[in-house]
């Protein structure tokens, strides 16, 4: 019963949740190693586009549920999601006709994109709160658990509770989804192919007849989706305000550079390493050990490696460590 | 031209004690950052006492007064310290009304305020740090320090009979400051505090958080943060892993739409923030809402009554200068004299230039103590079904 007592706790507060949000920070994470790998500059904007995105999202689904819209147990959310997408991609599409054409066809650095993808992101985030405003959105319905902390406690007779939020499912489940969607994509389609061998190399691409307005078209529809997806389900999952996405930019670099810049198997599993190591390592392990353990052992502090203050300090050293020893990160990315 | 010359010399003298001096207040506060969704009421706060004087237009003969916003972004000290540097040397402002987080006010205080003499009235720097920092008596604040809120949180808890607490705060100067002042004075009492935790504000995710508040236990837990950032995500993530089931919520934590936002989980959860039964707050809720802001949002009274004390220190000096009415602050705050109230503005410039004594109580009644804070009223709360019920006040 004690070891049970112990699994459970370790799930409830450090499996599940580390899990839902590596997916979150995965999705993110592909995004901008899209961009890198096929435009070749880091996109700044990116946190701010995830907000934008959410935020047409947000009012496609205040829209639906004003019609008395709903999606049953599942959040409306979902419903308007492919709304999002579809705006976000013209917002995307656009801004790169207005601006990063003009520097992509003069052939400029890397470095100079970068910049300029924080100039969109200034301009993003100013947008996102003239529409909607500074504060904090819920746009959360349908059912909120799939477990609840307490209907557990009553099932099982445990000390512990177990909570699994529909969001956090979903998160899994819609990340899942949409990653084997673009694997799919890249590996089996021709566009997808054609992008690869643009990503590899451009001039070689460009000789053998591969259009590149069209990959980079499709390259910003396709972040356009990842984007959106990854906000929504994160502001499901906790909750939308334009400052935590534009916060969000930081782990999400982290887990694209952990990975390897440029590949995608490297952005999902850079994604769940940063989610894992910010959880685990900072984790206070009195409880857990205080089941497993004969009551003469239990201890008196609480069992923690590092106090949480350094739960960013712990992604970052993960950070260095893997571009010391891999300077392309984990999986070989393109990044030297 | 030598005419001329002289002619226009003239008009100049004749046109500078004709025309009625201009006073300008800054209005430093964090329109961008953490703090960005509750800045703009605690302005209009500001900007309501400023217009309420220049539709009297008694102020100092005629003095009309004009509110300049500047941003100090909460959080971002050099971007505080440059834009005060440029309210000023660049619109010469006579005095700051500001700033609002306790980190980037000490920083204004101590490399604008102090080398150019302004006066600067915070309404909202709650760190007891800024008690004892050298400030050549030029820094009030119509906010308590949270030294006292520490005091009065352990009351509320010693009352119910509360002994363990798990603790998270903010990761900045409001939210250390309160969480080491609520501990000690917590300790003293004989409670323990299993542990402490900061969490940062804005950040993605709070499960490592909540998972270490978890496992150290404890019969509450206590938020010292803001409601529409890290403070609610615990409290959020806390009630849906079932981690705990009651919270206290400090000043910066208790609002309507976190209640709203979490529902049915905080019933139960009970705190407290600066407040008082005076009439003070009722009368500035009706002339906010006339004027079309919520007079409830938190620090936009204490952003009016600091507005205010500026202005009405400077009728008492009969100066707009920092030097001459930086001591006449606690005067017109303090008893004795005629109490004044929201919206009698007027009236207490009338009373003043009559060479009579106010004492201004305002939206928060105000009582300045020591080096020059509020002596801070706190309203005890407990949330039932949704709504924020006052217990009583301490």
């Amino acid at each position: 019963m004690d070891f049970l007592n112990a699994i459970v706790a370790l799930a409830n507060y450090v499996l599940i949740p580390a899990t839902a949000y590596g997916a979150q920070l995965a999705l993110g994470a592909l995004g901008v190693t899209l961009i890198y790998g096929i435009l070749r500059f880091s996109n700044f904007a990116h946190g701010d586009t995830m907000a934008f995105g959410t935020m047409v999202t947000i009012l496609f689904t205040w829209w639906f549920q004003s019609m008395g819209l709903h999606f049953g147990p599942l959040p409306t959310a979902l419903l308007a999601l492919p709304f999002g997408i579809a705006v976000t991609a013209v917002l995307l599409l656009g801004t790169d006709r207005l601006v990063f054409r003009f520097y992509r066809k003069k052939k400029s650095d890397p470095v100079i994109l970068t910049i300029v993808s924080l100039g969109v992101m200034f301009i993003y985030n100013g947008l996102v709160r003239f529409v909607i405003g500074v504060g904090d959105q819920q746009f959360l319905d349908g059912e909120r658990f799939v477990i609840s902390a307490r209907g557990f406690k009553d099932a099982t007779g445990l000390d512990e509770a177990l909570a699994l939020k529909t969001t956090q499912v979903l998160t899994v489940v819609v990340a899942v989804l949409v990653v084997g969607a673009l694997f799919w994509f890249l590996n089996r389609t021709r566009t997808g192919k054609s992008m690869r061998a643009f990503s590899d190399n451009e001039d070689l691409a460009l000789l053998s007849g591969i259009n590149p307005d069209k990959v980079v078209a499709v390259t910003w529809i396709i972040v356009a989706g990842l984007v959106t997806v990854a906000g929504v389900l994160y502001g499901l999952d906790k909750s939308f305000k334009p400052f935590t996405y534009f916060q969000l930019l930081l782990p999400i670099f982290a887990a694209a550079i952990v990975g390897g810049l440029g590949n995608p198997l490297g952005a999902i599993a850079g994604g769940f390493v940063i989610a894992f190591s910010e959880v685990t390592i900072t984790y206070a392990w009195k409880k857990v050990v205080t089941y497993i353990l004969p009551d003469s052992l239990a201890p008196d502090g609480l069992v923690q490696l590092l106090t949480t203050d350094y739960k960013f300090a712990v992604s970052f050293v993960i950070l260095i460590i893997v571009l010391l020893f891999r300077p392309t990160g984990i999986f070989k990315g393109q990044s030297a | 031209m030598k005419k001329l010359l002289l002619a226009t010399a003239a008009g100049a003298l004749l046109a500078g004690s004709a025309s009625a001096e201009e006073i300008k207040i800054g209005i430093e506060l964090g329109f961008t950052g953490p703090l960005e969704s509750i800045t703009p009421a605690m302005a209009q706060g500001a900007e309501l006492a400023i217009a309420e004087v220049n539709a009297a237009g008694t102020l100092l003969d005629g003095a009309m007064v004009t509110g300049i916003r500047a941003d100090s972004t909460c959080v971002d000290a050099a971007v505080a310290v440059a834009n005060a540097e440029k309210l000023v040397t660049g619109d010469h402002v006579n005095a700051i009304m500001g700033a609002d987080c306790s980190g980037v006010t000490g920083a204004i205080l101590q490399q604008v305020a102090r080398p150019n003499g302004i006066v600067m009235i915070s309404p909202s720097a709650t760190s007891p740090a800024l008690s004892t920092a050298e400030d050549d008596g030029l820094f009030f604040r119509t906010a308590p320090s949270d030294a006292r809120q520490g005091v009065v949180m352990t009351e509320v808890l010693m009352d119910r009979g509360i002994k363990s607490v798990a603790l998270t705060y903010t990761n900045n100067d409001y939210g250390k400051g309160l969480a080491d002042a609520f501990q000690a004075a917590f300790e003293a009492a004989g409670g323990t505090v299993t542990i402490s935790v900061p969490h940062e504000d804005g950040k993605a995710d709070y499960s490592a958080e909540v998972a270490s508040l978890a496992s150290a236990g404890g019969e509450v837990l206590v938020v010292a943060g803001y409601t529409d950032q890290g403070g609610k995500g615990i409290i959020q993530n806390a009630i849906d892993t079932g981690a705990f089931e009651t919270f206290v919520l400090p000043d910066g934590m208790v609002g309507q739409q976190l209640v709203d936002d979490i529902g049915a989980g905080l019933n139960g959860s009970f705190g407290q923030y600066p407040g008082t039964d005076s009439q003070g707050a009722e009368i500035f809720q009706g002339l906010a809402s006339a004027a079309g802001f919520d007079g409830t949002s938190a620090f936009a009274p204490e952003s009016y009554d600091a507005a205010a004390l500026i202005m009405l220190a400077m009728q008492a000096a009969g100066s707009s200068a920092s030097a001459d009415f930086a001591s006449k602050v606690m005067d017109v705050a303090n008893a004795p004299g005629v109490e004044i109230f929201p919206g009698e503005l007027a009236k207490a410039i009338e009373l003043l230039k009559a060479g009579e004594d106010i004492d201004y109580v305002g939206a928060t009644a105000v009582e300045l103590i020591g080096p020059g804070e509020s002596a801070g009223n706190y309203r005890e709360i407990e949330i039932q079904d949704g709504v924020i019920n006052t217990v009583r006040f301490r």
